[in-house]
Formats: structure tokens, sequence, C-alpha cells
């Protein structure tokens, strides 16, 4: 097993170190050819506008949309929106996920926070029952979930914040930012 | 299930997600457009670059809350702006307007000359400027969630960012090697809180996140810093001052990324027009370096 974090801007390191707490071996993405051989891939956190610009100057949009119609793919904030299909903005998306998103739609960041989810699928993936510790940075809402994209959880409001759409996982919070490596397992349960 | 905001972990995450970046000094809405189109992972909103307080002398102080709001409404990246060493109002105004990071910066002139602010009573996080261990750490001792080396703002000269970035890492190493019974005696020395000082041997690295700043002008410049070891670049003059701003500043983000790749680094650095002209720090008096502010 070995998973992939996009290294182009963002808190990528924070990823590897949770997939090698878990005994995963790691890869750092920056270039196309570093695809290779990977059987899934974070995005990270960070901003979108930022690594969505590196993924165009470098050759990335392809092979990143080549690569999430085959394997497991996470985005974590800034990795969700640069997922989805729909930002109501002008800039660079995968578009492998049919789900709309809204970015810092909870504000700036005196307004990020923290709260605890109940995500019925990662607790039974895991066998565990308490719930999830859940981080938001400047952090985008999903809006709405189209096709075959479900909602994995909302909070008590029923603002979505977080799908999945078969291999492919969005969250709009941070686990990497965390000590709980749930969703990190759930994930490459995903990828194998 | 109730929310909080404003922990330490919100504070020292929005700095996580700025990792791998460069954040660029910007003096109006249309300068930080362009630097969010180069791929600035955010902004630091001030009326004069370094450069230009260095020219002009006098007290520079915070801002205007409304030129600062106006580049806010301008980009979608997260927006700092500065703050005088000291001067807390300024910090609650800066705050109320929303900014997403404050700046409590020695390229300002300082409003108090014993006291930093007390960081922790903000839900704003903060960043603060080191040259050595023992700054960095009394500043994250008073709340600040993300610590620049300082180098020597507005002269486009690298020697003194070097030098403080070096300085910082060489003693993070020196203290893993340490043993335990040692970091009292590291700690009176250094004049760093004790229990910060344990962290830093524990984890190996700051506890939160360190960009190096002051000096920076070019891509080579941005990743000899990241090379050295820090998360991110802040780039003040470095951008603006230079002929081809928009073209310097997508290269130096190209660099923060590709900063091990040589060949990548060789690419982005050619025809970037005039560098910003710089200043040599080693002939400069030491009553014009602004990194000696801060204590």
């Amino acid at each position: 097993m070995k998973i992939g974090v996009l290294a182009l801007q963002g808190d990528f390191a924070e990823h590897i170190s949770m997939l090698k707490r878990i005994g995963v071996n790691t890869v750092e993405v920056r270039l196309p050819e570093h695809l290779n051989f990977l059987d899934g891939l974070i995005i990270p956190g960070g901003e979108s506008t930022t690594i969505g610009k590196l993924a165009v100057a470098y050759g990335l949009m392809e092979p990143l949309k080549e690569f999430g119609r085959q394997h497991a793919m996470w985005g974590t904030c800034a990795g969700a929106i640069f997922l989805s299909k729909d930002v109501s903005r002008e800039q660079p998306l995968l578009g492998l996920m049919d789900i709309k998103v809204q970015r810092n739609a909870f504000g700036r960041q005196v307004d990020s926070f923290e709260t605890d989810l109940e995500i019925d699928e990662l607790m039974k993936a895991t066998g565990t029952e308490h719930p999830y510790h859940a981080v938001f940075i400047r952090a985008p809402l999903i809006e709405s979930v189209h096709g075959d994209a479900k909602i994995l959880s909302a909070l008590e409001d029923g603002r979505i914040v977080a799908a999945q759409e078969g291999h492919l996982l969005a969250t709009s919070f941070h686990p990497e930012l965390t000590n709980d490596t749930r969703f990190h397992e759930y994930f490459v349960s995903l990828a194998s | 299930m109730e929310s909080k905001t404003g922990t330490w972990t919100e504070k020292k995450g929005l700095a996580q997600m700025l990792k791998g970046g460069v954040i660029m000094d910007v003096v109006n809405a249309e300068q930080a457009r362009i630097a969010e189109e180069a791929g600035a992972c955010a902004v630091m909103a001030l009326e004069r670059v370094p450069a230009d307080i260095r020219a002009d002398g006098g007290v520079a102080r915070m801002s205007d809350p409304d030129m600062i709001l106006k580049i806010m409404d301008a980009v979608s990246i997260p927006v700092m702006a500065k703050c005088r060493i000291g001067h807390f109002v300024e910090a609650q105004i800066l705050e109320a307007i929303g900014v997403d990071y404050i700046d409590e910066s020695e390229v300002l002139t300082p409003a108090d000359e014993e006291h930093h602010i007390l960081k922790h009573n903000f839900k704003v996080p903060f960043v603060c400027g080191c040259r050595n261990i023992g700054e960095a750490l009394r500043r994250i001792g008073e709340g600040a969630a993300m610590i620049r080396t300082k180098g020597e703002a507005g002269t486009g000269d690298v020697v003194e960012a070097v030098r403080h970035a070096r300085t910082v890492i060489g003693a993070i190493r020196q203290l893993q090697g340490m043993g335990d019974e040692e970091l009292m005696t590291f700690a009176k020395n250094n004049g760093a809180p004790y229990e910060l000082v344990r962290e830093v041997k524990t984890l190996g690295r700051m506890p939160v996140v360190n960009f190096a700043a002051g000096g920076v002008a070019t891509p080579a410049d941005a990743a000899l810093m990241m090379q050295l070891g820090v998360d991110g670049v802040f780039v003040g003059s470095g951008i603006f001052k230079s002929g081809d701003p928009s073209r310097r500043a997508a290269a130096i983000v190209k660099a923060v990324t590709h900063y091990q790749d040589a060949s990548i680094l060789a690419e982005v650095s050619k025809n970037l027009g005039e560098a910003m002209v710089g200043r040599n720090t080693s002939q400069m008096p030491e009553a014009e370096k602004m990194a000696g502010r801060g204590w």
C-alpha cells in the first residue's frame, strides 16, 4: 500500500505523518511522474487557488483527473474544493466529485471552529463509538451533493461537511490536525 | 455539541495551511490581486513596503483599516496586517475588522520597548519575528501561533535571513543532542520558557510553523531558505519593488514548491527582469537595522 500526498502547497507533511502512524508508505507528489505506482492520493489543506495554479503550471490537471477516475482520492478543505465540480468562481478544479462547494463559507479566521461530529459510516468502518472531533479552518461548505455523491456528515443545522462518491472523499475539516487516525484508516480502506 | 473558536489548534492550524507557500506584502487591492493571481498563499496588507519605510523615515504605524478592508474584499486568500510591537490597541482594531493573522512586527516603529503583546488574549492568531530560539520561544510563550525569522526587511539582502534561520535551526539540532538535565540551563541561557524548550527537544522542531522573512528577493533566495529548513517564505519589498512583479511573484511561488529541484529553479529564474535594487546589510549602521527591535 502506497499513498501519495499532493505536495504543491499546504499541510501535506501533517497528512504524511498521520499515514506513517498507521503504517502506510507515502510519497510526496509534485510532478505527474510521482503518481506512478500509487494506490491513492490525498490533496491536503492549503490555499486552493495556489494549489490549482501550481497543478496547472506543472501539467498535473489531466494526470490527476485520470488518477482519480481509477484510484481513491481524498481532499481536505482546499483539497475538497479542488476535487469538486463547482465553487461559483473561476479557479482550476479537478471536477471529479459531483459536489458544489462554497469557499470560506463560515467567515474569516476568527470564525474558524472545532466541534464534534457523529459520522455513522466512519464509526461503522472503524468499529468505534465516540464522536469525531473536527477542526474547521476558514473552511468551505459542501452546498449540495449530486449524482452518485452522498452525504457523509453534516452539522446539526444540516450543513454538509463531508461527502463520498465511490472511492472519492471530501471533508471540509482537517483530520490531519488531530490525533484521531480514523479518517485516514477509512481512506486507506477505500484505497485497498 | 457546542463549537469552540479561537483555540490554539485553530490559531496554529491556519499557519499550517500556509506551509510551502509565499506570503506577499501588498499596499493596495490591485497588488493583492496580482499576488493572488501569482499563487500567493496569503497577503500582508500594509501602507508602505519595508524598503519605503526605510527611505521615508519617521514613525511607521498600523495601516488605515479602510485600506486593509479593501484588500480583504479584493482577494479570497487570507489577509494579514501589521501592528507595532507592544501596541495591543492596534491589534484590537485589526482583530475587530477581521484580519486573518496579525504580524506584531519590528518593521513598524515599536510602541513598547520592554513588552510585547499578550497574544493569548486574542481570538485572532499572531505571527512574530525572531533572530534566535530564545526570542522565538518567548513570542510563542506570549501566544504567537506562527514564527518568522526576521532577516533584515527592505534590503533585498538575504544574509540576515540566512543567519537567523541557521541560528534557530542550529539550536533545535543542538537541543536534540542534549540530556534532559541540560534543558533548564539552556532555557536560562537563551531566555526561553522551560516548558517550550522541552517541547522543542521532543518534537525536533518548533512547536509552531516557522517561515523565513527579511531580504528574500529571488526564487533562488526563497529555495535557499526552504532548503535550510523553514516552512515557507514571506516576501516583502522583493516583489513590488522589482521590474516585473507578477512574473517574479509566480516564479518565487514555484521555487518554494520545487525548492529541491535545481532544473525547475533554473527554469523559473529566467528572464525575471530587474530584481529590487537592494542594500548591503554589512554596510548598514546598527541603528538602521530593524531586526534588533524585539525583546
